[in-house]
């Protein structure tokens, strides 16, 4: 197997997934074996692939030998291939607690689920590592097409509800995004990423690249629940099955993040005296509301929803402070987040299977009932809040202490005093949902067969062990950040491995 | 042609927004169509119409295309965004259908179920969320 074609082997494998998913077609247990064996060699296929880069350089796969800028380039950076691996850690995650089925097999009966579930994780893949902007866009539809389609698997009402709102606010984005390809392609004559790169700081009307740059925000904010373009979030995410609801609250904002920090380090790094100011205030703003949205609400999976969208806020960090331990924190941020927010939203389903409620006024009692769950909850619980020594800490801190160092005080006491509010919901959760006794009007639960009980727990005993790992051993992960940080603000080494030339 | 089609390009992205401010679904819908109109006629502008539009081929001992060739590029990416925005909007056609059947009507303002008025009371909401029924087949 040759090095260099492994991002399209990556890429092949969940389409591979959803492929088998659909052939096997009403034949439920075939279709969940394919699904895992998909997503395990994902994680696998991955693995491999960051080991490579970061032992050998940027690997592009230039698909039909046609040359870059002509052709169509995957390219797999550090950043690239660790969104890959931590987008496959979340498949095959998912992938498990799916068949503990806490939504009592609506998922797991429903044969479209298997083939939208792989060609989600195709689209994900794909935009990590698409090497121009077009191709971003299509992965961008994929993905989006397959988002729309879980939305609609057995839904109820309220989820068609929420869905019109998600469906409405994507389209009109990704069609803001589509506009603004074709604006960029008639500015620059190119849509590969190296050769903007190139091409964008020698155009003459800088202004209209600073109006191009304002419209990609635009177009991946609204994807990646910024402020003030997050109102789908929380209209559409609290209706979605367990399952779906944790692989879109890990995976769907980041890929607007992962492209908003592409785009915003690769292309526009020449304007970041104009947009460097506009995401600090988009940064704090978004972090702030995101948080008292969260400490308003009773509901868990509202809770966390808005919670995803405060988080956002800690990732834009990087991109509003510009030096490369900045960026460095908003990528561990980003790798700890996705791996804390899936966990989260899956433990809300295990609560729910246990027999507690999403509402916290119906909830209680599951400290004496569930105390293995309790303890799991709190592991991904401070790491949001960023307790030490947990996974969010170590990311809190080193966007903090960038900002102090580039003398941003405003942005760095907003994201302290978002993460005592942060502490507030999970401390609000605790009380209600673990402490607080249960009441005498809730309904008997059915005991979880010890077969049941391995599958809900385990993906959950698995991502909190990843989160202590992260917590406890942070040095090789904050090295590889500090080294992807450098080489995203550079940007020489994406270049040269693209087009094959210095800039 | 250079100045009537940016100009038709503006005045279909504003009465496109303008049908997504609607409150009605089926505005809505005509909006988003609209837009992505708008956004492909965008790209074809943007990428340059050829004055004598001859077909991109090289002629015999030529390296290159000569400069007055239509342009291939924009046109691959639009046919692309077609097809795209195509399933796109039948699934938003349906859904909105869908939408329409449970709610007896279109104006988005009173689709409340997923966000009903009593959300922020900390006592449970009237309307169950967590219901089992079936809706989409």
């Amino acid at each position: 197997m040759s090095r260099a074609l492994l991002p399209a082997i990556v890429l092949a494998i969940p389409l591979t997934g959803a492929i088998v998913g659909m052939l096997a077609w009403g034949r439920p247990r075939l279709q969940r074996a394919a699904s895992l064996a998909a997503s395990a060699s994902l994680l696998a296929a991955a693995a491999i692939l960051l080991a490579a880069v970061d032992g050998g350089g940027t690997l592009v796969v230039q698909a039909g030998n046609w040359p870059a800028p002509f052709g169509i380039s995957l390219v797999a950076d550090r950043l690239a291939a660790a969104m890959v691996v931590i987008a496959g850690l979340m498949a095959i995650a998912v992938d498990v607690y799916v068949a503990a089925d806490p939504d009592r097999g609506r998922l797991t009966r429903d044969p479209c689920f298997v083939p939208l579930y792989q060609g989600l994780l195709f689209g994900v893949t794909g935009a990590f590592l698409a090497g121009d902007i077009f191709n971003l866009y299509v992965w961008f539809e994929v993905m989006l097409i397959c988002s729309f389609g879980l939305l609609a698997v057995g839904a109820d009402r309220a989820r068609i509800d929420g869905a019109v709102k998600y469906v409405v606010l994507n389209l009109f984005g990704t069609t803001l995004f589509l506009a603004s390809v074709g604006l960029l392609y008639g500015v620059t004559g190119t849509l590969n990423f190296a050769d903007l790169a190139l091409k964008l700081p020698l155009v003459e009307n800088q202004g209209l690249v600073a109006a191009l740059g304002i419209l990609l925000l635009g177009a991946f904010g609204m994807k990646g629940a910024i402020f003030p373009l997050f109102y789908w979030l929380p209209a559409s995410y609290h209706t979605l099955p367990t399952a779906t609801a944790a692989i879109f609250a890990a995976l769907l904002t980041k890929v607007g993040v992962y492209a908003l920090i592409r785009c915003f380090t690769l292309l526009f790094q020449h304007q970041s005296d104009i947009f460097a100011p506009l995401f600090a205030v988009i940064a704090a703003a978004t972090m702030l509301t995101g948080v008292l949205g969260a400490a308003a609400h009773f509901d868990v999976r509202r809770i966390l929803s808005f919670h995803i969208i405060s988080q956002i806020g800690y990732m834009l960090m990087g991109l509003a402070i510009m030096t490369p331990l900045a960026i460095a924190g908003s990528i561990l941020y980003v790798i700890h987040h996705i791996v804390v927010k899936a966990n989260l939203f899956l433990i809300a389903g295990a609560m729910r299977r246990m027999g507690s409620d999403h509402h916290l006024a119906r909830a209680g009692g599951l400290w004496r009932r569930e105390p293995v769950l309790a303890v799991l909850f709190l592991v991904p619980a401070l790491s949001l809040a960023g307790v030490p020594p947990l996974s969010g800490f170590w990311g809190k801190f080193m966007v903090i202490k960038a900002s102090i160092e580039a003398e941003q005080i405003m942005l760095a006491v907003t994201a302290l005093v978002v993460g005592l509010l942060t502490l507030f919901s999970m401390i609000k959760i605790w009380n209600l949902a673990f402490w607080q006794a249960r009441p005498a009007s809730a309904a008997p639960v059915a005991a979880l067969t010890r077969r049941e009980r391995a599958t809900l727990l385990g993906p959950i005993v698995g991502l909190a062990a990843v989160t202590l790992t992260i917590g406890l051993w942070v040095e090789p992960f904050s090295a590889f950040a500090i080294a992807t940080g450098a080489e995203l603000l550079s940007r020489g080494a994406y270049v040269e491995a693209v087009l094959g030339v210095q800039p | 042609m250079d100045v009537a089609l940016p100009i038709a390009i503006g005045a279909m992205f504003a009465a496109s927004v303008y049908m997504l401010l609607g409150r009605d679904l089926i505005r809505i819908t005509v909006g988003i169509l609209m837009l992505g109109v708008a956004a492909n006629l965008l790209i074809f502008v943007a990428g340059r119409i050829a004055g004598s539009g001859a077909p991109p081929l090289v002629a015999a001992g030529m390296t290159a295309a000569s400069a007055d060739s239509a342009n291939p590029l924009p046109q691959a990416l639009i046919l692309t965004a077609i097809v795209i925005s195509f399933g796109l909007s039948a699934f938003a056609i349906v859904l909105f259908w869908t939408a329409r059947r449970i709610f007896g009507h279109v104006d988005t303002q009173r689709h409340r179920l997923a966000e009903p008025a009593d959300i922020l009371q900390p006592v449970p909401p009237t309307v169950s969320t967590t219901g089992t029924e079936k809706v989409l087949a």
